[in-house]
């Protein structure tokens, strides 16, 4: 049976280890999620739907082969800096920033950037010796700076931010030099004082919150004081399901969105909020584990940070939401209401799985 | 596996190596975060447990049920109901003024006037807008949570009688304090004490559940007033009718208890509805019965005619010598309609005679006239404690003249309430004995105070009977199957520079059943302007239906058996005037 259901999935081009735990996730984020809204089975149904959708994007990106995907890394990298340029010159204002960009649909195109990038760099890297020499560690950067710049001018620091991140790991793993390595992170020690001057007023705002959110309890340090008295209040137990005070009473912000993880916090207690992160962890190691399987650089690189920037989102959010972060519009993945990084994460995984069942197909 | 290790080349190694590094790092990141939700969910939990009780446990305070007003059989005169009271915090909405137009059409209230209210107070914290609507719409206000907007349960007073006894029983304001008649009288003893409560809010401060009560509200001590409301019904009743039939300006109609001094009924007009605030006007809520002096006329012979008896000068048939039918008092001559001659004290009440009463009363000591009026209660403030009343005038006996003396007599000069009138005719009618006016149901009759001997009493009353009689000035008042005593009035009203001709209040005063007293009954009519104007054709009719009914209601026992031979005597008589 067992067998027989493997082989069934391996013909959908689907990991079964990785789906359960997508699938784990997705169960948890609608149950918070239902909690979250109040009772409202309406926003339940919506992000049901979403999820559907990001679940197609996952089957199409699975049967994607990695050598067609490779070959279209850098058409992909074109596309998402036209539709970046597009979001600078004629983008809709959400919230103070431009970031959206209505084409039929309203997407955020930096949501394609965050797989677009890994992929050039990646492609990039795959036809080069490794470890790169210095000219093409500068060439990777190149590819990184310019759509880690338009997104920071938008501006959407925390997208930029971790955009940036991935395109690090993917040097990172490509096995530069830890000299190199060493002398990046001087730099950007280096570079703090001169990029606190070129943060806006808001952006400093949140750094200063998070040092101390008693400094303005009913403006900036709201959300995150809000936050650590739900978590707080939750226990070791936790208040049980559609019981948290903060949540429940719509005294927690932003609750079904980007601070979700506070109110699982309260409801299912320092457990369910351990059980989450293991949960996640196991989908990272899994990721981590089809990297190191992967039989050339384009995958390997690729799926290694696929898995690692997940982490990233997942660590960015629940530290923000801890206080251990400043507060950066980063959602909780795959749990947390919305559309577009749903459908991107899923595609991220789609694209795990194709290298994993492709090499299999390879292989035999 | 084995051969497959042995295959990996220098690049998959480092990657290995990179990517074992990069789990180390990691786990790293969520060791932090655990360590993190520990410190938060364990170390920290009871602190952060209170700042979450103290987001959302508040005291709330819990309006009290005011007492309500009943009639002496407990038939309600005024009750409370719950209304909510929707109030905003203009702050709070301010900063959402998209959600003022949807606000406004769900209070039903007009825009611009809202916006511009708010903007008015919008560094407040409290602005009503809208009071006591009924819960049930209040509370489809509330479902659409907005921002700032909350409720507050009231208490809303109802008068199910309206205008049949809201002069007596006043009412209370927006805020459910008393302001006039009962309401006010006894505001402290209907109020209640507010309680508290424990209660969850959400973050806009809506109450999401009441968690406990922390001290249940006092409701206010209910009011059982001496109103019989059957009685109160037909004195309203006839009053209004009167008035219309005479086009008059105003009247009042008391009925007292003549044993325990009980206000059984009281009516005035013009009336207002209590339950409408838009007839707030005080010549329409005033209770003209208490608050208002007039001049009683020859309503207040009896009362001479009692301290003459009480002087000793003057026994029942004493007789004094009226002829010509005038006489001088300084500069004033006082004339009757004509020559009586020589009559009796029954003759001066019957035939009304203003000359008689005044040799009568220039007879008497002045200060032995002015205790024994004092004694009934003229110039005086009554026990009613009602709100605004009046003591009338009685100036001093020794600041009295001749002429004050006479015109005292035919009840000029001095001024009273129509209760005042009641009060004093009710103690001829107990005997002689005054009995504290009282607009609460009393359960033991109170300490009677004498005012006249009981001889002059039962004189007076058996003189007032006559004039009830076939022949007397108020054979309106007659009612069938009882013996009933009385006198009319009609007196001019006073005007600036002197007593005018064509402006009179029309009066009657009563006892009933003269056998044994149980009502005295006065009604009052003001300007009567429909032709006829006397006491007798104006006020004794109203006199006759009340008494008439308020007995048959009370179960009086009929002392005036029917003779069908006297009957039909009596109609004759009455037909050949």
């Amino acid at each position: 049976m067992a067998a027989r259901g493997s082989r069934f999935l391996g013909h959908l081009h689907v990991d079964g280890p990785l789906l359960i735990g997508i699938c784990a996730i997705l169960g948890v984020g609608l149950l918070a999620l239902y909690s979250a809204v109040g009772q409202n089975t309406a926003m339940l149904t919506a992000q049901g739907m979403r999820i559907l959708l990001a679940m197609v994007a996952l089957l199409i990106m699975a049967q994607v082969e990695p050598t067609l995907l490779r070959r279209a890394a850098p058409w992909i990298y074109v596309f998402g800096l036209v539709l970046l340029t597009l979001v600078l010159v004629s983008g809709d204002v959400g919230k103070g920033a431009k970031r959206w960009l209505d084409i039929g649909v309203r997407f955020q195109p930096s949501e394609i950037m965050k797989l677009a990038l890994p992929m050039v760099m990646a492609w990039y890297l795959h036809e080069r010796p490794l470890p790169p020499s210095a000219g093409v560690i500068l060439a990777t950067l190149v590819f990184m700076l310019v759509p880690v710049a338009m997104i920071g001018l938008q501006p959407d620091l925390g997208t930029a931010i971790l955009i940036g991140l991935s395109g690090a790991t993917v040097v990172f793993l490509s096995g530069i030099g830890v000299r190199y390595i060493f002398s990046a992170i001087a730099i950007g020690l280096g570079s703090m004082p001169v990029l606190w001057y070129m943060m806006h007023d808001y952006q400093k705002q949140r750094v200063l919150t998070l040092l101390d959110p008693d400094r303005d309890p009913l403006g900036s340090g709201y959300h995150i004081i809000q936050s650590k008295i739900a978590i707080g209040s939750g226990g070791i137990f936790g208040k049980g399901w559609l019981n948290g005070s903060q949540g429940q009473l719509e005294f927690l912000p932003e609750r079904s969105t980007d601070f979700i993880f506070a109110v699982i916090g309260e409801e299912f207690g320092l457990m369910g909020a351990a059980a989450v992160l293991l949960i996640y962890l196991f989908i990272v190691g899994r990721g981590l584990a089809i990297a190191t399987m992967a039989q050339d650089t384009f995958s390997r690189v690729l799926a290694g940070t696929i898995s690692i920037t997940f982490f990233f989102y997942v660590f960015v959010n629940s530290a923000m939401v801890t206080g251990l972060l400043p507060v950066v519009g980063v959602p909780l993945p795959l749990i947390s209401a919305g559309g577009t990084s749903m459908v991107t994460l899923m595609a991220g995984f789609g694209i795990l799985m194709s290298i994993q069942t492709h090499r299999k197909l390879l292989a035999r | 596996m084995k051969p497959k290790r042995r295959q990996l080349n220098s690049q998959q190694r480092s990657f290995l190596q990179r990517c074992h590094f990069m789990t180390a790092g990691l786990l790293l990141f969520a060791v932090v975060l655990s360590a993190r939700a520990v410190h938060l969910q364990v170390f920290n939990k009871s602190f952060l447990n209170e700042q979450a009780a103290a987001r959302h446990l508040r005291m709330a305070r819990i309006s009290a049920h005011r007492g309500t007003v009943t009639d002496r059989n407990g038939e309600p005169l005024a009750v409370s109901t719950p209304v909510d009271s929707v109030w905003v915090n203009p702050r709070e909405l301010l900063k959402y003024p998209d959600k003022i137009p949807a606000l406004a059409v769900s209070l039903d209230l007009e825009r611009e006037s809202l916006t511009r209210r708010l903007t008015r107070n919008a560094g407040k914290e409290f602005m009503y807008l809208k009071r006591h609507m009924n819960p049930a719409d209040a509370a489809a206000v509330e479902q659409r949570k907005f921002p700032g907007v909350y409720l507050l349960r009231e208490y809303r007073r109802y008068y199910p009688v309206g205008e049949v006894a809201g002069h007596l029983i006043g009412f209370t304001n927006i805020d459910d304090v008393g302001q006039e008649g009962l309401e006010l009288a006894f505001d402290h003893w209907m109020a209640g004490t507010p309680g508290k409560k424990k209660v969850l809010k959400d973050r806009y401060g809506h109450v999401v559940e009441d968690v406990e009560s922390i001290e249940s509200p006092k409701p206010g001590r209910n009011l059982v007033t001496s109103i019989d409301l059957r009685i109160q019904y037909l004195a309203y009743r006839e009053l209004k009718s009167a008035m219309q039939q005479h086009k008059a300006v105003s009247g009042s109609v008391v009925v007292l208890d003549v044993l325990t001094g009980e206000v059984l009924a009281m009516a005035n007009q013009p009336s207002y509805n209590p339950n409408d605030r838009s007839q707030f006007i005080a010549s329409r809520y005033r209770n003209r019965s208490i608050t208002d002096i007039f001049e009683p006329g020859s309503s207040f012979k009896p009362l001479i005619i009692a301290a003459a008896l009480e002087s000793g000068q003057y026994q029942p048939d004493s007789r004094v010598n009226t002829s010509p039918g005038r006489i001088s008092v300084g500069s004033k001559v006082i004339e009757d309609s004509e020559n009586l001659g020589r009559i009796d004290l029954t003759t001066i009440l019957v035939r009304s005679s203003n000359v008689g009463a005044t040799m009568v009363a220039m007879t008497l000591k002045p200060s032995l006239l002015w205790e024994v009026l004092s004694n009934f209660g003229i110039g005086r403030l009554t026990s009613s404690g009602f709100p605004g009343e009046s003591a009338g005038l009685l100036s001093y006996y020794e600041n009295w003249r001749p002429i004050s003396q006479a015109t005292l007599a035919y009840g000029y000069g001095l001024s009273l309430t129509p209760l005042q009138l009641a009060q004093a005719y009710a103690a001829i009618g107990a005997g002689g004995l005054r009995r504290p006016v009282s607009l609460l149901r009393i359960d033991s009759p109170p300490i009677a105070r004498r005012v006249v001997r009981e001889e002059t009493a039962q004189a007076v009353l058996g003189m007032l009977e006559t004039v009830t009689g076939p022949t007397g000035s108020g054979r309106k008042a007659a009612v069938a199957g009882y013996r009933v005593a009385g006198k009319t009035g009609t007196a001019r009203k006073s005007a600036a520079g002197g007593y005018v001709d064509d402006r009179h209040t029309a009066v009657f005063a009563g006892i009933a059943p003269v056998s044994d007293p149980r009502l005295a009954i006065v009604v009052v009519i003001d300007e009567p302007s429909a032709g006829e104007y006397y006491g007798g054709a104006v006020a004794a009719p109203v006199f006759s239906k009340v008494a008439s009914g308020a007995l048959r209601i009370l179960a009086v026992t009929p002392d005036l058996l029917v003779d069908p031979v006297k009957q039909d005597r009596t109609t004759m008589m009455a037909r050949r005037q």
